[in-house]
This record gives structure tokens, sequence and C-alpha cells, in this order.
């Protein structure tokens, strides 16, 4: 059963990826599509990640608590682990729920309303012309926001640390930069990309598909979310597996 | 002209359509009528294409559809118009921007050219500005009539309609009935509805095929049909006593 889904998935990329009609209409789709995935999502991600980079340096104070160890460490592990793991993995999961969700959603119901038929008929490749621009706006935006993310944590986990007196704003300066591995930045980068595709391809193949009414959608658009979080998961490991 | 051979098509084990053949002349309204299930809509998207028949071919203007592929077919698509049941209006454009979708993608007109075919479809199905409205904000004859216009953007040599008066009001019916037949003359189209309003088969129905658990079981003109002795077409046809009534004084 899982091979005819990926099947599927992969014919229906071979249909995206095909040349497009008229790039300008493309290219107009796809700044629309940059603005809905990229600036919708600023808002959540900006919270989230603070949020996170706050509690992680609490934690870390927390755990770390020994005259042995400097107090600079703090802001290094919260540095190390929010670049290579939860800036990109947090940040593409609550974007797989808020973004995933809307795409499967909004193709599911082109698709039981007819519009997607219209459009073939028009001689139109509807999968090109739905799914591309998500995708490639996918795979530029959700690196941004991960950049985004993980600049945010770091500011918050110094917020978090000064206002609870766990670390001062000096040794958490100190510790965020010190021994930096430029590496890190790459693998959290290649983790975005992947992200990225998976965020927009995973829903809108899951919308495509779809057969049925409302309550089809609303069950695509579900699925879409739980798959596409469990690709995330495993891509994750992959990727960490194979680049550090 | 369009020409279908020997169409069959099943959904697993249900077998829909049976060895339909059929042939379709420009500048006519060509009707497919028939009961709910009886394999209309299904017809109709075999011949189109949404629908790949498992046996027999469909042939527009002698070039044969089915063995198509999608870029082959593109060139004969952009020939078709076609209006669907819930008229299929894309929800997130405005009216001006689904009539000018087509032409975005397909030619390269000026702006103020493509405004100005807007207008002059919209100006054809009586719906002068209502450009910058969301589909909606339409009525549903509203909606109907500019999916006519959206299939009429492109000058279409086929035209397709699935069920056109469906959930309207009788005097919108007739009125979308009247404009599908003035289009056909003006365009010399090769027309194809799909239907079960009697008021619809009685008034533009030139050539009426009707279809019975999947199969082609009659086929004729509205006038053929007043004295056709098919009793499962009587019975599709005449059903209501209105109908019943209409035939007696008419006959």
């Amino acid at each position: 059963m899982i091979f005819y889904y990926l099947g599927e998935y992969i014919l229906l990329l071979k249909k995206v990826f095909k040349r497009p009609e008229k790039w300008r209409v493309y290219w107009k789709e796809i700044m629309h599509e940059m603005s809905e995935i990229g600036v919708g999502s600023i808002g959540l991600i900006l919270i989230i990640s603070t949020f996170i980079g706050a509690v992680m340096t609490m934690q870390i104070a927390f755990q770390l608590d020994s005259d042995f160890i400097p107090r600079s460490v703090i802001g290094q592990i919260n540095r190390d682990s929010n670049i290579l793991e939860l800036g990109p993995t947090i940040s593409a999961l609550v974007l797989m729920g808020k973004v995933g969700s809307s795409i499967s959603s909004q193709i599911g119901s082109m698709r039981v309303t007819e519009q997607i038929d219209a459009l073939e008929i028009m001689g139109i490749n509807a999968a090109g012309y739905l799914i591309l621009p998500k995708l490639i706006a996918g795979v530029i935006m959700v690196p941004v926001l991960v950049i985004i993310a993980i600049v945010c944590a770091l500011v918050g986990g110094l917020f978090g640390g000064v206002l609870t007196g766990a670390v001062t704003t000096n040794e958490y300066v100190q510790g965020i930069q010190g021994n930096f591995n430029g590496f890190t930045v790459a693998v959290a980068m290649v983790k975005a990309f992947v992200y990225g595709f998976i965020i927009t391809s995973v829903p809108a193949y899951k919308g495509f598909h779809v057969r049925g009414g409302a309550l089809e959608v609303g069950q695509a658009g579900t699925r879409a979310v739980v798959i596409g979080c469990i690709t995330i998961l495993a891509c994750d490991y992959i990727i960490t597996a194979s680049m550090l | 002209m369009i020409e279908i051979q020997d169409i069959h098509k099943s959904f697993g084990d249900k077998k829909v359509l049976t060895g339909i053949d059929a042939i379709f002349e420009p500048g006519k309204v060509s009707l497919i009528i028939g009961g709910s299930g009886s394999g209309k809509s299904t017809l109709l998207k075999c011949i189109v294409g949404l629908h790949k028949p498992e046996q027999g071919k469909v042939f527009f203007n002698k070039q044969e559809f089915t063995t198509m592929d999608f870029e082959e077919k593109v060139p004969i698509r952009k020939e078709i118009g076609m209006l669907f049941q819930n008229s299929a209006l894309f929800d997130s454009m405005t009216v001006e921007q689904n009539i000018i979708f087509t032409l975005d993608m397909f030619s390269d007109m000026s702006k103020s050219e493509k405004r100005d075919r807007a207008n002059f479809c919209l100006e054809r199905v009586n719906l002068l500005n209502t450009n910058k409205l969301f589909p909606s904000e339409l009525s549903g004859g509203m909606k109907k009539r500019v999916g006519i216009a959206r299939a009429i953007a492109m000058s279409p040599k086929y035209l397709f309609c699935d069920e056109p008066n469906s959930g309207l009001d009788p005097a919108t019916s007739i009125l979308i009935d009247e404009l599908v037949q003035e289009l056909t003359q003006e365009y010399q189209c090769t027309t194809v509805v799909v239907t079960h309003d009697m008021n619809s088969v009685m008034g533009i129905g030139e050539y009426i095929m009707f279809l019975y658990k999947g199969q082609k079981f009659w086929e004729g003109s509205n006038q053929d049909m007043l004295h056709s002795d098919v009793q499962e077409l009587n019975d599709f046809v005449f059903a209501s006593p209105l109908m019943k009534a209409a035939r007696d004084v008419i006959k």
C-alpha cells in the first residue's frame, strides 16, 4: 500500500515539474505563495521560537547548576541545540500544522468543486499551476523562517536567562560566540530546505487526490499533517545521521 | 464535429457506459439526457478527457483525442469551453480574473485587450459591471452566466455544459438555454449539453441522445421524441402529469 501512495506521489511530482505554460503567471503565484507561507507565518514563528529559547536557557541552567561548569556554556548549548534541532524541526512541525493543512484544504476543495477539472479542460497543467509555486515558495521561505526562528530563540534565551537570573548578559553573549562551528548552520539550512519541500508537497499531494466532499477534504488535511510530521522527523534523523 | 465510437467505462466492477456511439455536429445543440446514474456526466467527462474510457475512441474534427498525451491535447483543449454543474469558478479570483485566466495563460494580449475581451464576454451574458465581484458574491444564475462567459473567452469550437440549469429557477433556466443556443449559432461551435431539464429538451434539443443504464437507448430530435414509442424514454420524459398533458395537447 505504501508503495502505491509513494508511486502516486512521485507521479504527481513528475507532473508538477513539467515546463510551465507561462512563467509570468507562475511568477505572480510564487510571489503570492511566498507572502502566504513566509510573511503569513512570521508572527507564529517569532512567538514560538522566542519562548522555546527562553525555556531552553532556564532548563539548561537548571541541569548545569555546578560550580565546575562556567555559566557561558548555557548560551553555547542553547545556540547549538537551536541551530541544529529546535530551530529547523520545531518550526517545520509548526509550519506543517499551519501551512500544510491550509494547502491541503485549499487544493482539496478545488478538487471537490471541480475547479481542478476546469483547469485541466482549459489545457492547463493543474498540478504544475497549483503546486509548483507552493513548492518553490516553500523551499525559499522555510529556510528564511528557520533563520528567523534561530535568531529569535537566541534572543529569547537571553531574556529568559537574564530575567530569571540564570545567566548574565555577558556570560550568555560570551557563550553564544564561543566555539562556533559554521557547519551547524549548513546542516540547519539543508534540513530547512528539505522540510520546505515536505511541508508543501505532502499536503498538496493529499489535497490533489481527494475524492468526495467536505468531510474528505477535512480528513485529507488531518492525514497530510500527520504524514508530513512523521516524514519531517524521519528526514531529521536521516540528515543528522548523514551530516554529523 | 465530435465523434464518439464504442465508449465503454466502468468504475471497479460497476459498468457505467457500454458501447456508446454518436456524432455531435457543429452549429447544433446536442443533448445527452437520462435518469440519475445513467452515465450522462461520465460520458461527458470521457469526451472531454477527464475520464479515460477503457474502450472506444473520441474524435475532435477527425483527430483521435483518446490516445493523445497531455501536451498533444492542449491545442484542442484551448478550443474547448465548459460550463460545470456548480460553475467551478475559481474562488480566489474575481469575475474578470476568472474570464481572462485562459487569455493570461495562452495569449499575448495586452492588459487592456484582455479587459475589453472580459467586458465583451460579460456583456454577452448580460452581466456588465460585475468585473470586480468574487464568485461568493454572486447568485447561482449569475455564477452560471460567468461560467459561460469564461467558456467563451477563447471563442471555443466546442462547448460542453454539464447540467447548466440545475438549481436555477425556471426563468433563469430559459435564459441560460437561450444563451447556449445563441452562442452555438454565433460561434458555430459543437455544443454538447448534459441535462434532465425537460424544458431544455423541448426548447433547444436539436439532437437528443437518451441514455438508459449506461447504454444509448434512443436518439433523435425533440419532435421525434414526442412521437416515440420507446417505453423507457416516455417514462423518463413524460414522467410528470404536466409533461403528459403537454404531449397529449401536442399530439
